[in-house]
């Protein structure tokens, strides 16, 4: 299958993030970025799908600017087979002028799947593969946990709140991906990271749609006090139920 | 005067609480503009305008109902047509989807479809005049993004849980519109549903969570934290992403950055260290409660209670201990 996977470049969630003096972004300064976990997943998965079925070419194509060729790289490393940047200079917010930019490339490009993960962890909003699917007037399945694929069609779960929907649809399709669809992405070995610097990888310019959103005010959220412990040990339960009824009004 | 279209979440032919949320919501942003009306939107199997009467209850001025045999399940393609042609046709100033798992793959259907701005998964609505904001996490819950929307009809979905629904008389006039597509040219289908435990409270619904960790030391141990949480009678389980990845419990229950993010009244961590991962799923909690052996984990640095020491002596005190005080009243 030639499988089309979009891959974000986030920053590290394990950092402590400053706001920017503008009052409306994040201070990069000194910030540490990775692939979006959910993206990664869904490389691992297009790996796996070409894999079990023989053949096929992966293309992996990230917004952005120049600095996603590193996130890229990662992707080429794992195994994907080129790589395209659309070039933009900072990654908007808004996820349909983005969605527009990615699917003005997605759209000659004959896959017949469409990856994306089901949200960036950085921006959190999830709303970026479906809108590509709408602007492709593809089938899309969002938030899958599973999928397989065969003669043409697709199979998916995704969960809902207390449920698992399953559902099946024709290829050419989109889909997002959840946690569980694959265990783990594999890390890049030495001969993959060796590869993978000559691997092609085209640099276009983005052409994205015109903002319907933006963030006008960021944010640290509110200081919770400072953590404490009541004591050691089940004779602890009897005060901290206490503290649950009186103070917490939790109980 | 501005009307507002609120999209009122169905499954099985039952409305879930979520859709009286957005009902709630688009009542308070129609008034906050003017006292415009409320036309919320009901999709389902013939039978589901008996729902009619709670969306009025909630404010609803007009209920929309796309009643047709082919969609007792969702149906994203016919859906987000019906909904996107309606919008379109209705002038509205602001739609109203929840962030639930169908919202959030409802909602950006609908924006692309219309080519309007879509403010995802907001935690409060605000209107000043005639703009309309949205508070949304970022990155892990560290940052809180106020997202404008520019345009109209300005489109958002409500995290679950985020307004609570608020009874508000309205006449709710029933309107029965066809599907804006035939639900048989529909290109995804669901094939099967299948139910997790009847009567379990989901993550995202439930007041109280009660979380455990490799702290647990086996899956079978996580009894001790079922047992927990049947004792609060609302509460529902969660684990970490350590604990789903080695199979002791489904990835649906995983809290933290990659699994699903958490803001209960109560959060019980249970043999929970407290990794930044799993920390960025809960941190939100109103009250934390922390039981670990290591006085010296992270968890206790966010927990407003703390008990060190060993949870399989702990927690089951802690069990009986609940239960008393609720039998109590």
């Amino acid at each position: 299958m030639k499988i089309a996977v979009c891959i974000k470049r986030v920053p590290d969630m394990e950092q402590r993030f400053k706001i920017a003096g503008s009052g409306t972004a994040v201070d990069e300064t000194g910030l540490k970025y990775a692939m979006s976990d959910f993206d990664e997943w869904a490389v691992e998965a297009a790996l796996q799908l070409n894999e079990k079925h023989g053949g096929g070419e992966l293309v992996v194509i990230s917004l952005g600017p120049d600095a996603v060729q590193e996130t890229m790289r990662k992707a080429l490393a794992m195994g994907a087979d080129r790589g395209i940047q659309l070039k933009t200079d900072a990654i908007p917010f808004d996820g349909l002028a983005v969605a527009h930019a990615l699917a003005a490339e997605l759209k000659d490009g004959g896959y017949d799947l469409i990856l994306l993960g089901k949200l960036a962890v950085d921006n959190a909003s999830g709303v970026t593969g479906p809108m590509v699917a709408e602007l492709l007037g593809l089938p899309c399945v969002s938030a899958v946990s599973r999928l397989d694929v065969e003669g043409g069609r697709g199979r998916a779960e995704r969960a809902l709140e207390g449920a698992v929907e399953v559902v099946e649809f024709p290829l050419p399709a989109v889909v997002t991906v959840d946690q569980g669809l694959v265990i783990q992405a594999r890390y890049p070995a030495l001969k993959g990271i060796m590869a993978a610097k000559k691997k092609p990888l085209e640099v276009k310019p983005a052409q994205l749609g015109e903002a319907t959103v933006s963030v006008t005010k960021m944010e640290l959220p509110p200081e919770r006090a400072p953590g404490r412990i009541l004591g050691e040990g089940a004779a602890t339960v009897p005060e901290l139920v206490r503290l649950l009824r009186e103070e917490a009004k939790v109980l | 005067m501005a009307n507002v279209f609120a999209f009122a979440e169905t499954r099985g032919g039952e409305l879930r609480k979520v859709g009286l949320e957005t009902v709630t919501a688009a009542r308070r942003i129609a008034d906050a503009m003017g006292g415009g009306e409320v036309h919320a939107m009901l999709v389902g199997a013939p039978g589901v305008e008996k729902h009619s009467a709670a969306l009025a209850a909630h404010g609803a001025d007009v209920v929309i109902v796309v009643a047709d045999a082919a969609l007792s399940d969702y149906s994203p393609e016919v859906v987000a047509a019906t909904a996107a042609a309606r919008i379109s046709a209705g002038g509205y100033r602001a739609g109203v989807f929840s962030a639930s798992a169908q919202g959030l793959d409802l909602a950006p259907r609908v924006a692309a479809k219309l080519g309007v701005g879509l403010a995802s998964d907001a935690i409060a609505v605000d209107v000043a005049g005639d703009s309309i904001t949205v508070r949304h996490p970022m990155n892990t819950n560290k940052l809180f993004a106020t997202i404008t929307i520019a345009g109209t009809p300005a489109l958002l979905s409500l995290r679950p849980g985020a307004v609570l629904p608020v009874a508000n008389a309205k006449a709710g006039t029933v309107e029965a519109v066809a599907p804006a597509m035939d639900p048989a040219q529909a290109r995804v289908k669901v094939v099967e549903m299948r139910e997790g435990a009847s009567g379990k409270l989901d993550l995202a619904e439930a007041p109280v969570i009660v979380a455990g960790g490799r702290g647990l030391k086996a899956a079978e141990n996580f009894k001790l934290v079922e047992d927990l949480a049947d004792a609060f009678g609302n509460a529902a389980v969660g684990a970490t992403r350590a604990v789903t990845d080695d199979g002791w419990r489904p990835h649906s229950e995983q809290i933290g950055q990659t699994g699903r993010t958490v803001s209960p009244n109560l959060y019980v961590a249970v043999g929970i260290s407290g990794a930044i991962q799993h920390l960025a799923g809960m941190r939100s909690s109103k009250t934390i409660v922390a039981i670990n052996k290591d006085k010296d984990a992270p968890i206790f640095k966010v927990a407003d209670y703390g008990i060190v020491g060993d949870a399989f002596e702990i927690v089951p005190a802690l069990t009986a201990a609940v239960r008393e005080a609720r039998r109590e009243g």
